[in-house]
């Protein structure tokens, strides 16, 4: 997999196991049932943990957890299901500073929507020129709402 | 009215050149088609039964002649010399060559307009009264408040892959001409008992398969918390909505099925996290408020004696003053009514050569400016009294002067069969052979006002199941047959139509609407008007008079 966080390549590997997959000692995440079942299990075996929400799961389970998670990995399958957009702002409207990463076929066009609502991490797969993609971020200088990003709606620099 | 600061400009030339760029991406096989089709419906392109078709937005109505020329322009160039008005606002071209739809978007940008969020899944074009600033029956112009809401919808970045597709009106007048209580949001200004002017916030309205009125939410929002409010009712909707069935996916079927109490404390619950965070700017609304106030109206006397003797003695000019043109809240000026209906044409089509006539009546007579109304006229809402005999003159060569405004054949038609891939049967030679039914005006007159509207396919965008007639194409083994309803409302006192009863077939039409307007002739009362009559004796008789040989 190849990954773009805060706007440049990293090479930061994360393992997605499978609800049947056992926990490795290394850097996994997890879907929110079994993060939610797991969770003490998780915390001891896992470096890292990570939690995969799909575009139905509620991100408010998370709220006590956020300072035992590193990741929040959101499914974008199919990507004109618009709710990991809500999730994503949800999550850092309740204090969660850690990654939140997008994942599955998300478009190019989107990411700059992604990186407003609180989205700072994209996962592609091998064969993607990352830097084709990075061009997405600087498609818009303006922005007319606050959203979870630093960018300022114009009226406040009207 | 509002004008592009170097910020609102950037942005418009920037989305230009993304989809410049996104329709490289799709012609060289970068994009699929299925990749390709909400980013183009996000910039109100279809592909449509004979070619695109774009829609660009024309926010809550209101036009400038320079702005009316670039249609013209577009028309000329780009298509085959006309545009489609449409009762959301917009203007839709019907034979754009995709490959030249980027050239569109950057000879729109130059002008301050554009076709952001015309289609796709998103907030569409915000729309209003199209007498705001200028109707007598007017609390406060709503236009600054639409444009605030242009804005904060503009490219949201949560909100642009929503469930279905998401409509906004705005009204600030007691009389609803907007239609608040069909879309998916209305905002009506309305005053408290303290006399603060604020909010009335209805939801869930909407017309298509499922015509549902709107239900108040909220019977009064504080101004400064438009947005906030706004926010937490989309946040609900983006996450509850459905998605596993488009016909069911619409903010209405959720209001529906969650409850309106219920949904109404989700919002609640919702907006109290985010509103004391984003409270309306005092000086934005004051800086957008500046570009509405009112014209430099002359002072005029109410009465003028050069028109009343032209009204006197000229039962032309008289016809289309009573039916044409409405009262203005300045003495001395008259808003008026711009007919696109004239017998025999599409409802809402206008040439290139008419619009740019149009536009320099507008730089004449009405501060160069022009509003679309929602039943797919125009109106040039400052004209001078003392000038209308001229206006009409030169409107009456233009063939925008028909006096049938709000009349049986002011129809509102969607494109129907003959333009659209959705539709099962015709919508526009429908309203044509209507409108062939009156060879006098005398008969329309006597009618009096009656609002027929004619869709072609239960997607309603011909608004059927909120005229008064109400006419909806169905598909019947191949043949396009019309089922009637009566009695439907879109104004303060909204309904659904009622149905008259088994589809007619297409040549049938004609003769079905003489039997229903000879039943009202029948049974009036007085000077009730046609919905006041079917409302008062139902739709029995009706149904009586129109199957009776069947």
């Amino acid at each position: 997999m190849k990954v773009i966080k805060n706007g440049q390549p990293v090479d930061k590997s994360w393992t997605h196991l499978t609800d049947e997959e056992p926990s490795q000692a290394e850097p996994c995440t997890v879907s929110l049932a079994r993060w939610l079942l797991e969770k003490e299990q998780l915390l001891k075996t896992l470096s890292a943990v990570g939690v995969r929400l799909s575009a139905a799961d509620a991100p408010e389970p998370l709220a006590t957890d956020l300072d035992s998670i590193s990741l929040v990995v959101l499914d974008m399958h199919p990507f004109t299901d618009g709710r990991p957009f809500t999730q994503a702002r949800i999550l850092r409207d309740i204090g969660y500073q850690g990654e939140i990463r997008a994942r599955g076929d998300f478009l190019r066009d989107q990411m700059f929507f992604l990186s407003r609502v609180g989205v700072d991490a994209f996962e592609f797969p091998e064969d993607i020129d990352l830097q084709d993609r990075l061009k997405a971020f600087e498609e818009f200088t303006v922005t007319y709402q606050a959203a979870a990003d630093a960018r300022r709606p114009v009226h406040t620099l009207r | 009215m509002y004008q592009y600061d170097h910020y609102d400009q950037t942005l418009v030339n920037e989305r230009a050149a993304q989809f410049r760029e996104q329709t490289r991406r799709f012609l060289a096989g970068e994009l699929s088609e299925d990749q390709f089709r909400p980013l183009r419906l996000m910039n109100g392109l279809y592909i449509q039964r004979h070619a695109p078709m774009l829609r660009i937005a024309i926010p809550y109505g209101l036009l400038s002649s320079r702005q009316v020329r670039m249609l013209a322009h577009i028309a000329r160039k780009y298509d085959k010399g006309y545009g489609h008005f449409t009762t959301r606002q917009n203007i839709q071209y019907n034979w754009p060559r995709l490959e030249e739809v980027p050239d569109i978007l950057d000879d729109l940008a130059s002008v301050e307009m554009h076709a952001i969020q015309t289609s796709g899944n998103c907030i569409r074009n915000t729309t209003s009264d199209h007498l705001a600033g200028v109707a007598v029956d007017e609390l406060e112009d709503p236009r600054p408040y639409c444009e605030i809401i242009r804005q904060w919808s503009t490219l949201h970045p949560e909100f642009s892959f929503l469930p279905r597709k998401f409509k906004i009106a705005v009204s600030g007048s007691q009389r609803d001409r907007a239609a608040t209580q069909v879309h998916d949001i209305g905002l009506q200004l309305v005053n408290n008992a303290q006399g603060e002017t604020g909010f009335e916030v209805l939801v869930g309205g909407g017309l298509g398969r499922t015509p549902i009125i709107g239900v108040v939410i909220r019977p009064f929002l504080e101004k400064a918390h438009l947005l906030s409010y706004l926010e937490a009712i989309l946040r609900v909707y983006n996450r509850y909505g459905r998605r596993d069935n488009k016909y069911k996916a619409r903010i209405k079927i959720l209001v529906k099925e969650t409850g309106p109490a219920r949904f109404a404390a989700m919002v609640e619950d919702e907006w109290l996290k985010i509103r004391d965070g984003m409270l309306l700017d005092e000086g934005e609304l004051q800086r957008v408020s500046a570009f509405f106030q009112p014209h430099d109206y002359l002072e005029l006397p109410s009465k003028d004696a050069g028109l009343e003797q032209q009204l006197l003695s000229n039962a032309e000019f008289a016809a289309w003053y009573r039916r044409n043109t409405v009262p203005h809240k300045v003495a001395g000026y008259r808003a008026v009514i711009l007919s696109l209906k004239p017998h025999g044409t599409p409802p809402g089509d206008m040439s290139d050569s008419q619009m740019d006539a149009v536009a320099d009546l507008m730089d004449a007579y009405s501060f160069g400016e022009i509003r679309v109304t929602h039943t797919q006229n125009l109106v040039m809402a400052d004209v001078r009294q003392d000038q209308l005999f001229e206006v009409w003159a030169k409107l009456k060569l233009l063939e925008l002067a028909t006096p049938n405004v709000g009349t049986a054949t002011d129809m509102i038609t969607c494109p129907g069969l003959d333009f659209c891939s959705l539709a099962n049967a015709v919508s526009i030679p429908v309203a044509n052979a209507i409108q062939a039914l009156f060879d006098s005006y005398d008969y329309l007159y006597d009618l009096g006002d009656i609002r027929i509207n004619i869709s072609g396919c239960m997607n309603g965008c011909g608004h059927h199941t909120v005229g008064h007639i109400g006419i909806l194409g169905v598909d019947k083994k191949g043949e396009e047959w019309y089922q009637i309803t009566l009695a439907g409302s879109s104004s303060n006192d909204a309904s659904l139509g009622e149905r008259l009863g088994p589809s007619v077939a297409r040549d049938e039409v004609p003769a079905v609407m003489e039997r229903i307007f000879l039943t009202y002739r029948d049974l009036r009362e007085e000077e009730e008007s046609f919905l006041e009559t079917v409302r008062r004796v139902g739709i029995q008789p009706f149904q009586e008079r129109v199957y009776e040989s069947h």
